[in-house]
């Protein structure tokens, strides 16, 4: 069986001894203990597991680690830089976008790889691309509104 | 004529939550406590039970045992450090900001000052759950009244040290003050050297909500940092020295026994063991990845036996109604139904069905076991920190102290997390492994293995006079509950029943629980009532209304809405529903717009007025109304659980659909702040005016009336 040694994560190299088919989300959470990336329902259904593989949002839950070798790995621990949030986890937080927040970080990961395709998407661009994510505690509302501030906030600077 | 009866509205536990433990006993002594939790100042609230032969309060003698049945407790330790000990449990609802900012306001510190230990069986007193709206009007009453007496405390002690009378002091930002003088003394210098404890009840005066600071306002997320950062640990992020990770082998079907079982490939597998028990099959492996090949390469035959199935759900609990029908639970009685349909114009009978669904909170079941000289401890998602701890003590045969059950802020239950499946299976797993173990349920096993909202049958029969006003209402729930079974309109003759049956499916709490489903039947019954009556929808409620809480509730959502002010565009329909509900008062108005071609049902707009009470924290209560309504969008349109042969058939996300981005309506929740009231819990009952104010609107846009939730799965078919 092919092992896996090594994994570029949040722009740093991760020694690791994983199956290759092992998912990417389990060797994230259980070898690198970034638990920040949730399981919700292995199905890529629910994308509370969403990273970045190369800037592009994937599921977690259904990529084998073999599959991101040598590829650019961002988890929502990568965001903030030296202590300082991201401006959509800031505007998450602003808009209380958040009830049990088991959803917040593939939320905030899909809204990443979003802002970088449109950096002023509108309502309805906003609720496309965030089809995909699911948030039980219901406040996709506050969701969406927080995407249009942390656009408004990355304009600016 | 008959004697009107203005029903009321007790708040008690549905007959599915009520799963009383016994108390707890909390068996530290004075001494013990302070040098577990350091020296300071604490106070106790005991419960009212324990007071029968006590009153007001006392202090304890070093050597006298604390008291048992308390409700919650407060320390002050010698750095000024305030923290509150309480079994409720946080998933989202948000009560650990609630509760913080309670506290904040009686002991005048900041709301960054205090730290809540929650839902931990060794540190926090016993709670019997997290449920039925009660942390709000019980949690929070008993937790400012520690905290005010903590405060009287502080300023006792002050006083004492300078040899003034109390009253001369105030409290105010953390610290005791002699106005018109310029001592003071922050809590931290008066905590110093002390080990003061007081055991209070329930009766000092509290800040009226008319004068509250912190209390009543928008008070961000406590934490909220940890949780967009990733750094928040959920039970199923847990990590143990030496953890393994186990996957359970699930029977085949419900009702299904082990006939044959061949482990033999699982077990040569290195690292891994395999734990059989009965009908128990799991495995316990290094890694997720090893654990699920383990279990998947073991072989497993089961005796299946036959089970019900959605397609005949229905007929199923009414054909199983138990003999001898209701517990006597919500029945109520008044008049005579014969007289009260003698005497109406218009008459009206009508089956509402309602289907199972399921909660799906995000994070599936999950615990972390570990096991050490005999004593377990278990991190798990619960509502029931002491329930779990119970069902632990009880698979085990743990001896009291043997068992520790600890609850990371939990990734949403919504009445769902009352059991603590993956805690009692993730201990088996780990005392056969001799290592702490980790168990994750998979989105299936939820799906499947978990508990569903309870279906139901509801008929109602009623009538009208001339003048609009209801002369007669029987109604009948089969299976879904007693929860909201009452009618709040004014009716001299009522017959109300509710009849239990056996249920196909494993069934508990949900959001709401019964209300959801009683609202449903109850609010669409009165739109058709008022149609036929050819009376305002509205109109017809309020004419029926005395229950003035809940007629400005109507009149407020109607007025936010337009109702009267604007017209529904062509294809579009407006409906209202409303009730009353664990002490809160709510009132939705939805317009929905249908595509004739498609059958497609989309709700537009909706506006759900709200009244709990003396409002805690308004941004997060519009929070939860928004959720509510969300989540309840779900199963009025299109959520319900499949069943065949004992296997649910859509038990993926893939499957069963919840609402999403695309699904949600404008939403506007209007407060309704009675500062004169006491505050109401507000998680569950906003969800309860939705469902019928869609069937409504689409009887409105449509003049189709729906009688099954969901109601449009499939979009309004043509007939």
């Amino acid at each position: 069986m092919a092992r896996m040694t090594e994994i570029l994560v949040n722009g740093k190299r991760h020694a690791i001894d994983a199956d290759a088919e092992a998912t990417l989300l389990s060797v994230l959470r259980d070898d690198l203990g970034l638990t920040g990336t949730k399981f919700g329902c292995g199905e890529g259904q629910c994308r509370a597991c969403t990273v970045l593989l190369d800037g592009k949002p994937i599921h977690s839950c259904l990529t084998s680690v073999g599959d991101a070798a040598g590829k650019q790995i961002t988890t929502i621990e990568g965001l903030a830089k030296n202590g300082r949030l991201h401006p959509l986890q800031q505007a998450f937080l602003d808009a209380e976008a958040l009830q049990c927040g088991y959803c917040t970080s593939g939320m905030i990961m899909t809204a990443v790889a979003l802002l970088r395709e449109n950096s002023n998407p509108d309502e309805k661009t906003i609720r496309e691309f965030m089809q995909g994510n699911i948030c039980r505690c219901g406040t996709y509302p506050r969701i969406v509104e927080a995407i249009k501030r942390a656009a408004a906030t990355m304009k600016k600077s | 004529m008959s004697k009107r009866n203005i029903p009321e509205f007790a708040i008690e536990p549905e007959r599915y939550e009520l799963q009383e433990a016994p108390l707890h006993q909390f068996n530290l002594d004075r001494r013990d406590f302070f040098k577990l939790v350091g020296g300071g100042v604490a106070v106790f609230l005991l419960l009212p039970k324990s007071l029968a032969q006590e009153s007001g309060r006392r202090g304890f003698g070093s050597r006298e045992p604390l008291p048992q049945n308390i409700g919650a407790w407060l320390h002050i330790g010698e750095n000024g450090a305030v923290t509150v000990y309480t079994g409720k449990a946080e998933m989202g609802q948000n009560i650990r900001t609630s509760l913080t900012q309670a506290v904040a306001e009686e002991l005048h510190v900041e709301v960054g000052a205090i730290s809540l230990v929650m839902g931990d069986t060794d540190l926090t007193p016993f709670d019997m759950g997290t449920f039925g709206s009660r942390t709000t009007p019980t949690m929070n009453k008993q937790l400012r009244q520690v905290a005010s007496v903590a405060r009287d405390v502080l300023v006792g002690l002050a006083a004492r040290r300078w040899k003034v009378p109390p009253s001369l002091l105030v409290a105010k930002d953390g610290k005791v003050l002699q106005p018109n003088s310029s001592r003071s003394a922050a809590y931290a210098e008066l905590a110093q050297g002390q080990t003061l404890a007081q055991a209070i009840v329930e009766n000092d005066p509290l800040t009226p909500a008319s004068e509250w600071k912190v209390a009543g306002t928008s008070v961000p997320k406590i934490d909220g940092r940890a949780f967009v950062t990733g750094e928040h640990q959920y039970a199923s992020d847990i990590r143990r020295p030496g953890m393994m990770f186990g996957k359970m082998v699930r029977p085949s079907s419900y009702g299904a026994t082990l006939e044959s079982l061949d482990v033999s490939k699982a077990k040569a597998m290195p690292g891994v063991t395999v734990v059989h028990d009965g009908d128990f099959v799991g495995v316990v492996a290094p890694s997720e990845f090893e654990a699920s090949r383990a279990a998947a390469a073991i072989r497993a035959r089961w005796k299946t036996t036959p089970q019900p199935s959605s397609a005949e759900l229905f007929e199923y609990l009414r054909a199983h109604a138990e003999p001898g029908g209701s517990d006597g639970r919500g029945d109520y009685e008044v008049g005579s139904m014969k007289e009260g349909l003698a005497t109406a114009r218009h008459r009206l009978k009508a089956t509402y069905t309602i289907a199972y669904i399921q909660h799906a909170p995000l994070e599936p079941r999950a615990a972390v076991a570990e096991w050490e000289d005999g004593k377990l401890t278990a991190w798990t998602g619960s509502q029931r920190p002491f329930g779990v701890e119970q069902q632990l003590e009880e698979t085990f045969h743990l001896s009291e102290g043997k068992c520790r059950v600890i609850l990371p802020d939990t990734g949403g239950a919504y009445g769902g997390k009352h059991t603590g499946e993956a805690a009692i299976e993730a201990a088996r797993l780990a005392r056969a492994a001799d290592k702490p173990v980790k168990l994750v349920w998979t989105r299936e096993e939820e799906f499947t293995w978990a508990y569903f909202r309870p279906s139901g049958v509801i008929e109602i029969t009623s009538g009208v006079d001339g003048h609009g006003l209801l002369t007669a209402w029987e109604f009948h729930n089969y299976n879904s509950g007693g929860s909201a079974i009452r009618t709040p309109y004014e009716v001299p003759n009522q017959h109300i029943q509710f009849h239990p049956t056996k249920a196909p499916l494993r069934q508990g709490s949900y959001r709401s629980l019964a209300a959801t489903a009683n609202h449903f039947a109850r609010e669409s019954h009165m739109d058709e009532l008022a149609h036929k009556a050819k009376m305002d929808p509205l109109e017809f409620r309020l004419k029926n209304l005395k229950n003035q809480r809940l007629k400005f509730a109507f009149t407020a959502a109607a007025n936010a809405f337009g109702w009267n002010t604007r017209k529904a565009p062509k294809g579009h329909g407006f409906g209202v529903g409303g009730g009353v509900e664990k002490g809160g008062y709510v009132a939705t108005c939805a317009e929905v717009a249908v595509d004739r071609k498609s059958g497609n049902v989309r709700v537009v707009r909706v506006t759900a007025a709200f009244d709990c009470g003396a409002v805690v924290n308004p941004d997060g209560l519009r929070n939860q109304i928004v959720g509510a309504n969300v989540m309840g969008l779900g199963g009025a349109l299109f959520e319900a659980i499949e069943f065949k042969d004992g296997r649910i058939t859509n038990g993926t996300f893939t499957q069963y659909r919840v609402p999403r981005f695309q699904d949600i309506p404008e939403i506007q929740p209007v407060l309704i702040d009675r500062k004169d009231q006491p505050s109401a819990g507000a998680g569950e009952t906003p969800i309860c005016g939705l469902a019928p104010a869609i069937g409504n609107a689409i009887f409105h846009a449509t003049g189709r009336r729906i009688y099954s939730m969901p109601m449009v799965p499939n979009g309004l078919k043509k007939t």
